[in-house]
């Protein structure tokens, strides 16, 4: 395998006037797992669909695994496994047949099959419920089962769309702990996506923030929470008003603020001393609770980074 | 590629088949239309079923009915369940999938007319112990193999066309059962509305045909439709195109 599981560059794709993907450039290493951030409708799915073939760019160009989008879009899915935005099962059939008619597709042989579809359902606590129609069982059991249907053929790299969408927090932490276990065994290549900073956070090497089909960043979910930390300062306390946010406004560090319920926020610029503002609030008589510089999540790049003007159209 | 096209087969024949959770409760479902078509249908016509191959007919209708339902379940239903993306991102090819979808729909169709003919000549065969063994006509066999299957192939096909462009099962499947009707009711309403004597012309000139040459170019023109509708099918299954529906 290449060291670069996936390399973009300049991937466009428009439907009509509308740009879904726009100029995204990247390159995710063989083995991360790598989570592609994003608000709803900000491109994810459609770079997924891209990436797999099952899309043409309207421009730039993708590989994965070495295999161009545009021309060699076979090699790509014969090497892939994928659980996109649906999970894809058939309802009316077991969960058995489920795992049987993909792995006749992916040409696993009889024994290996038999073998692949016990390790898998065992795995994920499903071998004693193989015989029940897949249409009678919880969203977090299909979605452990479109997980074993996805690494049936052990897959060089692995597509996961929102995996636990729609998912009650207990059943996500479930699958997430399974994806992590599963991934690492397998040694698979993950791309994430999901609209769930914590889960990224937990899961993921990298990651990429997708804003209107725009990748606006890229790093390591650390780094992500290391700008938010430099970025923002929030105090807590009596006192704090606009007035006061307007006199805090005027010093260098602060590029903007923002007063609401006792609190102040603030963003501030790279490499500059935070100390004076909290010496100014002091002598202007403000009784300051708690004053939090860092401390920040993912979550709050995340917003920086995308804006929280609501979910993309 | 042919086993590609016979795990699709496999897929959508189990199920359909196995929708209910085991043969055995899908197999008590199938069971009344097998006593209508099977039993009671052979038991109404009597030894005629196998002495006069035009009582072969109303089998026609069952791989005509079940392919289409068959079809419609399988293209427009895989989009409808959210199916169909998943499957695209295997590494089946375009064809293998759409091929395997006709194949599985004809095998329904028309084995289920095998299957309806031979309980009928069984019960034909109880029912009028008295007359010796009864065996369907070549000329009823005939029918039977090949326009049925042909028939089935050409609804698939069809089917297939109509199921591409409908949003719901539902809609393809209204879809094929009102052509299908238009194709066979049509013919008979008209010669209802025609005068008596046009009628009984009509009757003679079809006595005096050559059947053993127009069933041969029957044939040929109905496998030569299958292929095309097929043809036109894979152009229009694509990923590409699939996806953005």
């Amino acid at each position: 395998m290449t060291d670069c599981a996936i390399r973009t560059a300049g991937l466009t794709r428009e439907f009509g006037t509308l740009r879904a993907v726009d100029g995204v450039s990247l390159e995710v290493p063989a083995g991360a797992i790598f989570g592609f951030l994003g608000p709803n409708g900000s491109g994810k799915t459609t770079t997924i669909r891209l990436l797999l073939g099952l899309l043409e760019p309207t421009r730039g160009s993708a590989s994965v695994l070495g295999h161009d989008t545009r021309t060699d879009a076979g090699a790509i899915r014969e090497r892939c496994g994928a659980l996109l935005e649906h999970s894809g099962l058939y309802e009316r059939m077991t969960a058995e047949d489920n795992l049987e008619f993909y792995a006749r597709v992916w040409h696993l042989p009889q024994a290996a099959r038999r073998e692949r579809v016990r390790d898998l359902l065992t795995g994920l606590g499903l071998w004693d419920r193989r015989h029940e129609l897949v249409g009678q069982w919880s969203r977090g059991m299909k979605q452990k089962l479109a997980v074993a249907r996805a690494l049936l053929h052990h897959p060089d790299l692995l597509f996961l769309d929102e995996p636990t969408a729609g998912l009650d927090p207990i059943a996500a932490a479930a699958l997430r702990d399974d994806l992590t276990g599963l991934a690492r065994r397998e040694g698979v290549t993950v791309f994430l996506t999901t609209h769930n900073l914590a889960e990224a956070e937990k899961l993921c090497d990298q990651v990429a923030v997708i804003r209107s089909g725009r990748l606006v960043a890229i790093g390591r979910p650390d780094e992500l929470r290391a700008r938010a930390r430099r970025d923002r300062m929030e105090v807590t306390g009596r006192g704090l008003d606009e007035r006061i946010a307007a006199l805090v406004a005027a010093d260098p560090a602060v590029e903007a603020t923002e007063v609401a319920d006792g609190r102040l926020t603030l963003r501030l610029r790279d490499g500059h001393d935070t100390s004076p503002i909290v010496s100014l609030l002091v002598r202007e008589g403000v009784a300051i609770d708690e004053v939090r510089k860092g401390g920040a999540d993912l979550e709050e790049a995340f917003l920086a980074l995308v804006g929280s003007e609501g979910p993309d159209q | 590629m042919l086993t590609d096209v016979l795990t699709i087969a496999w897929k959508d024949l189990r199920e359909v088949l196995l929708q209910s959770g085991t043969l055995r409760r899908s197999l008590r479902g199938l069971l009344f239309s097998f006593l209508v078509f099977g039993v009671f249908l052979p038991l109404q016509i009597g030894p005629d079923l196998v002495r006069e191959p035009a009582a072969i007919l109303p089998f026609a209708w069952v791989p005509l009915l079940l392919a289409s339902g068959m079809v419609a379940d399988g293209i427009a239903g895989e989009r409808e369940r959210h199916t169909l993306e998943t499957l695209l991102a295997s590494r089946l090819s375009d064809r293998a999938i759409l091929i395997g979808k006709v194949l599985a729909a004809i095998a329904y169709g028309w084995g289920f007319m095998v299957v309806s003919a031979a309980l009928g000549l069984v019960v034909v065969n109880l029912a009028n112990s008295g007359e010796g063994l009864l065996l369907y006509s070549p000329t009823a066999l005939v029918l039977l193999g090949v326009f049925g299957l042909l028939g089935a192939g050409l609804v698939a096909t069809g089917g297939s066309l109509v199921a591409l462009r409908s949003p719901t099962v539902r809609q393809a499947a209204q879809n094929m059962n009102l052509a299908i009707f238009a194709v066979v009711l049509v013919p008979v309403l008209v010669l209802q509305v025609l005068p008596v004597d046009v009628r009984r012309e009509i009757g003679r000139t079809l006595v005096n045909l050559d059947w053993p040459m127009i069933a041969s170019g029957l044939a040929i023109a109905l496998l030569l439709a299958d292929l095309l509708l097929l043809a036109a099918a894979l152009a229009r299954f694509q990923r590409t195109k699939l996806i953005l529906e």
